[in-house]
């Protein structure tokens, strides 16, 4: 469970430029559910699941994990449950240039310090799940789009985290590999995981697997269904 | 601990991996931090040898050297001067000896003519000599082999080489040839009775500078030399030379340490990116600095073993052909000899400690800004 209470978060603050981009979020998310963050651009869905995520400190307001109170912790100890809860998939899915598709699976799992072997297999069995295994020493900046959100994908599952985070995944996919990754998606939420993902996309926001659509505007929530 | 190495074998495995994606710019600094350690450690290891080899040498050379002074010129010693310096108190052995210098005109190089202590058991028999390694080399002279040079009246003498001279002590004996008194008297028409100069052994080591003080005052045309002194005259003599060429060398070391300060510390783009990727992944601050500090410290090390144990063969392999004129250089006809291979702890640490830890210091600190930036820059498409 995460439970969102009086959430806001402000960029350059004390500065001519200073910008609100959540401002006022109270929100409980369950467990094992797809939650979708809906919104046009600047609504503040991105940073939203960067507080939900411990990517970013909120500047007033509590996240709870589980019941834990996570805004107030280091860095060190939000970096350690971000690592343990949580899987990322970015928008523009930030994979590691020159790094083959296997290793770049395997990056979050480096600094935990687990057996090789086991690792390189957990990697791979993801890779064999997502149809990729014929690319698992392909750099990464050989495959398609769709392949590499798929890369991204296993990156964000090679923890087991309860959590996976996509920001806008299907913004740069067509149709087709968005509806492929819908079907992902069911059968990530078919494994009991928790989903959480921005989109201003109807396809995502009117697909049956999305439980809740939260419907954001100018940092504030002025939707829930 | 098992946990711990294993993270740390991850991390140098994306460091060796990430260094691969930029070859250019690492294998460049890579070869110009090898040069630098291999100059740096020629200078340093062949001034070493050269200082240790004088102090072995000299261990066992006279405690004071008389020679007689004539308007300013070294001249021969008169018989009764033995006598004298033979009667001082605290003197306990005096030995006169014989020596001199030969040009060779065929091989262009110098040679010292000496004869032998009469008790050092390097004694040689007449129409025999004892020659040093490098002169050896230069005529290609074996062992009951033939030496021709021609004496001072004119004539050419030819000597059985009865021995080589030990390879140990090459730094003072590659020009040296020995040969016996009477042969040496003839061959330079060297006056009867007289010598070059008298080598004293004293009772006390602690007296000798009282001794070199009576030396001068009952024989006031004598020059004395104490050993010490020899051996501080070559041991500046080395570090005048070293301190030149590390001074040559001080100008290449500060263009590598701007070079290499603004190639280490200089992130590019893609390399912020990758920081910010790796730490919105789940990567801490200190696992990018603990890679980054991996990439700094294969990159020194490699440097410095690579660039060390060229600069060993250099010196040792290959008689240091780079620095020869100017260390060794005290004649151009001086004969070639190679110096026993030495290592100096010390040196060798002051070494590693300039040259590998700045270096590491100033990958890490560069990084240290980058990794502290929030991970959320890698959501916001900041990086």
């Amino acid at each position: 469970m995460i439970e969102l209470a009086g959430i806001r978060k402000a960029f350059n603050q004390g500065r001519p430029n200073e910008f609100w981009a959540l401002n006022g979020i109270d929100l409980k998310i369950a467990p094992q559910q797809v939650t979708v963050f809906f919104g046009p651009s600047g609504s503040g869905k991105t940073t939203l699941l960067t507080v939900v995520g411990c990517l970013a400190r909120p500047t007033t307001g509590r996240v709870r994990l589980n019941g834990r109170d996570t805004s107030g912790l280091p860095e060190r100890f939000l970096t350690g449950i971000r690592r343990r809860t949580f899987g990322f998939i970015f928008q523009q899915f930030n994979l590691v240039r020159g790094v083959t598709a296997i290793e770049n699976v395997m990056l979050p799992a480096y600094p935990l310090g687990s057996d090789w072997k086991e690792l390189k297999e957990r990697a791979g069995s993801l890779l064999d799940s997502l149809k990729l295994s014929h690319r698992r020493t392909a750099r990464v900046e050989w495959l398609s789009g769709g392949e590499q959100q798929r890369i991204a994908i296993a990156r964000a599952l090679i923890n087991d985290p309860e959590v996976l985070i996509a920001d806008e995944p299907t913004a740069n996919l067509d149709t087709a590999l968005s509806k492929e990754f819908l079907g992902i998606l069911e059968s990530l939420a078919g494994q009991g995981r928790s989903l959480l993902l921005t989109s201003h996309d109807p396809l995502v926001v009117e697909s049956s697997v999305v439980r809740r659509v939260v419907t954001l505007r100018d940092g504030r929530i002025v939707g829930d269904r | 601990m098992r946990t711990w190495i294993e993270k740390q074998k991850y991390l140098i495995d994306f460091t060796l991996s990430s260094m691969a994606r930029r070859k250019v710019k690492n294998f460049g600094i890579l070869f110009l931090y090898t040069l630098l350690v291999f100059l740096l450690a020629s200078v340093m290891l062949f001034a070493h040898a050269l200082r240790r080899e004088a102090a072995a040498t000299l261990a066992g050379a006279p405690d004071v050297i008389v020679q007689r002074m004539v308007a300013g010129r070294h001249d021969l010693i008169p018989p009764d001067y033995i006598y004298k310096l033979g009667s001082l108190r605290g003197v306990r052995k005096t030995e006169s000896r014989l020596w001199g210098y030969y040009y060779d005109p065929f091989v262009r190089a110098n040679y010292t003519i000496m004869v032998p202590a009469s008790a050092g058991g390097d004694e040689v028999a007449t129409g025999r000599v004892a020659v040093g390694q490098a002169i050896a080399r230069r005529l290609a002279l074996t062992l009951n082999g033939e030496i021709f040079l021609a004496a001072y009246s004119g004539e050419l003498r030819s000597f059985t080489v009865a021995r080589l001279l030990p390879h140990e002590s090459e730094l003072f004996t590659a020009d040296l040839v020995l040969m016996s008194e009477e042969d040496f008297r003839s061959f330079f028409d060297y006056p009867v009775g007289q010598y070059t100069d008298i080598a004293l052994t004293v009772t006390n080591p602690q007296e000798v500078h009282n001794i070199a003080g009576k030396i001068a005052s009952s024989l006031p045309d004598s020059r004395v030399i104490l050993r010490d002194e020899i051996l501080r005259t070559y041991e500046a003599i080395f570090n005048w030379r070293e301190g030149v060429v590390l001074a040559l060398l001080s100008g290449a070391v500060i263009a590598f340490g701007i070079f290499a300060l603004e190639k280490a510390s200089g992130l590019s783009a893609d390399e912020k990116r990758e920081i910010g990727i790796l730490k919105a992944i789940g990567w801490e601050t200190g696992d990018v600095i603990r890679m980054k500090f991996w990439e700094g410290a294969l990159i020194s090390l490699t440097a410095f073993f690579v660039g060390y144990t060229a600069a060993y063969l250099h010196v040792f392999r290959f008689a240091a052909a780079l620095f020869e004129p100017v260390l060794k250089g005290w004649s151009t006809l001086y004969p070639d000899f190679e110096l026993v291979p030495t290592l100096d702890g010390f040196e060798l640490a002051t070494l590693f400690f300039f040259t590998v830890f700045p270096y590491v210091l100033a990958t890490i600190v560069p990084i240290w800004r980058a990794a502290v930036t929030d991970p959320d820059s890698v959501m916001r498409g900041a990086l």
